[in-house]
């Protein structure tokens, strides 16, 4: 369980990035955060992964709170950020060092397995392509095996095709051990895909605007009718959470260009 | 110039490139290094040989190698090269000592940064060469004053290259050792040495070269031996080739441990995604 608590943030140069947060997750998850840029929606997650602390409020999990880093609590960013002078093996190990060197190994192999990379193994991180080399970032995640693991637009750098790939075999190694999913995205469709919930945000200070559930059944079809409703309600929400912003906006932000316009 | 032209005059360049590669191999590629230098050599032994120049002042090869050989049978030439390696090697290891730990030190503290790099700053605009005096006051003709000036020189090249890769390590790669939660021990050994490594080796590397140049510098405000005093004793004694002999000394060696440096840190390296795979071993 994952507990957000009127987390704000303000940075030092005034910037109030997040306020009143305040938020449930229960155990397996997927939750959505959508928003326009600059609305907070990496602050919020590196709050969450201990990366940075938050101003005000607390975040729990399991009611312990989170100050630094959790063991708990793993994340993958919109790099994959693996580091060059590991192999891959040895980087989906990196997590693992308390380990025996067999035991470590076997995991690795066992997680790129998994993810559908074990003839990459030996390679170095310089010789993937940028989905394997996210693709080796989740199994890197997953190893440790996280209750929580939080996603900053995991999938925006790669192409449609790729990018539906790996959001089938994200939910695939969920539901292996069903953590949390806590997943930031500028693609309202990966949303829909991915999430039981979608939280959309609102900027300056970042807050939470709206709050969509999907009760879509899994697998999910893209092409139902379903899917498509959902998608608008995220669409319309987006739409006026850009339309009204809580500062007073001079540009011409018309509700009906807002859905378009909202990266 | 089109662009039409361009692309037409660019393609057959690169397929000749290409071509050119893999027909002369691994073997001949670095040997076309060798070419302008020992056609040099040659002309310059012709010359001499066939009397059009005497060279007195300018030995030809044959001379130079049999000085070479002569210095090498006595034992000259060993004891002398020895005596410098040793200097450079105490200097070398020294300014490596105290540029490495002053340079992780200022790169990974703002605060020691700001304290400490001014100072060494306005050090490192002085010639080093000017301490010579003072080092002989302070630390005698022998063997200190001589390791201290190299060890100075080393230690700037050092110096400067670690507080540069240290501060530079990129946050993205330490906020991965943060999740996972290493501790300081484990961010230096597993996040920081590694991130610093190559800039490491380029900044020994470096600080070798000015040890080798210290070297002959120390070696020439009086030494009984080195390869600087044959320098110094082939000048005063009238014996070009000698000179010449002590400067092929000098290459070959400075080359040589170069080359042991880059040989030791090779397998470490390996997985530096390079533009040229060629200049490893250059
Ligand atoms: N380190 C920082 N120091 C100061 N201000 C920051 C810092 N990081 C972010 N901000 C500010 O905080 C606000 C929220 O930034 P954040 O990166 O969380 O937005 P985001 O929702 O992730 O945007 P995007 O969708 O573009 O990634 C922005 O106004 C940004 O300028
Ligand atoms: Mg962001």
């Amino acid at each position: 369980m994952l507990t957000l608590d009127h987390v704000g943030k303000t940075y030092p140069n005034g910037v109030r990035a997040l306020d009143g947060i305040t938020l449930d997750v229960k155990p397996g998850e997927i939750v959505a955060i959508v928003g326009g840029s600059g609305c907070g929606k990496s602050t919020l997650l590196r709050a969450i992964s201990g990366l940075d602390t938050p101003s005000q409020g607390r975040i729990l999990i399991d009611g312990e709170p989170v100050t630094q880093p959790h063991e708990k609590i793993g994340m993958i960013f919109q790099e994959p950020r693996l580091l060059p002078w590991l192999t891959v093996a040895e980087n989906v190990a990196f997590g693992m060092e308390h380990l025996p060197r067999r035991q470590r190994a076997a995991r690795a192999a066992a997680a790129l397995a998994r993810v559908g990379l074990s003839e990459k193994a030996n390679a170095w991180p310089r010789e993937l392509s940028g989905g394997q080399a996210q693709r080796v970032a989740i199994a890197r995640a997953l190893v440790p095996q996280p209750e929580v693991l939080l996603l900053d637009e995991p999938f925006s750098a790669l192409d449609a095709f790729t990018r539906a790939d790996l959001q089938d075999h994200l939910l695939d190694l969920w539901a292996d051990l069903r953590p949390i999913l806590i997943l930031v995205t500028h693609d309202v469709d990966e949303a829909v895909v991915l999430a039981d919930r979608i939280m959309v945000m609102r900027p300056q200070p970042g807050r939470i605007y709206e709050e969509i559930t999907s009760e879509l059944p899994r697998p999910r079809d893209r092409q139902s009718a379903a899917f498509d409703f959902v998608k608008r309600r995220v669409l319309a929400a987006l739409d006026r959470s850009l339309a009204k912003p809580a500062t007073v906006d001079d540009t011409q932000t018309t509700s009906s260009q807002g859905a378009a316009l909202w990266w | 110039m089109s662009l039409v032209q361009m692309t037409a005059t660019a393609e057959p360049a690169t397929a000749d490139k290409k071509q050119r590669k893999s027909g002369l191999g691994r073997y001949t590629r670095p040997a076309l290094g060798l070419l302008l230098p020992l056609a040099l050599a040659a002309g310059w032994e012709a010359v001499v040989h066939f009397h059009l120049a005497s060279g007195r002042l300018v030995p030809p090869p044959s001379v130079i190698y049999a000085t070479f050989a002569e210095l090498a049978a006595t034992g000259e030439l060993q004891r002398n090269a020895l005596a410098t390696l040793a200097r450079v090697a105490a200097g070398f290891g020294l300014g490596v000592v105290a540029g490495t730990f002053l340079g992780a030190l200022t790169g990974y503290s703002g605060f020691m940064f700001r304290l400490l790099d001014p100072t060494l700053q306005a050090l490192r605009a002085i010639p080093s060469i000017a301490w010579i005096p003072l080092f002989i006051l302070w630390l005698g003709i022998f063997e200190t004053s001589k390791v201290v000036l190299i060890a100075v020189g080393v230690f700037f090249p050092v110096y400067l290259g670690v507080t540069g890769a240290v501060a530079s390590v990129d946050r993205k790669i330490v906020e991965v050792g943060r999740l996972f939660r290493l501790s300081g021990v484990g961010m230096v050994r597993r996040i920081l040495l590694p991130a610093v490594l190559p800039s490491y080796v380029i900044a020994l590397r470096s600080g070798l070269g000015l040890g080798w140049m210290f070297v002959v510098a120390a070696e020439f405000m009086g030494a009984s031996e080195g390869l600087g005093f044959l320098l110094v004793d082939g000048q005063q004694l009238g014996k070009p080739a000698q000179i010449v002999a002590a400067i092929v000394a000098f290459a070959v060696i400075g080359k040589l441990t170069d080359w042991l440096i880059v040989l030791i840190t090779a397998p470490f390296l390996r997985w530096e995604d390079r533009v040229r795979t060629d200049t490893v071993e250059d």
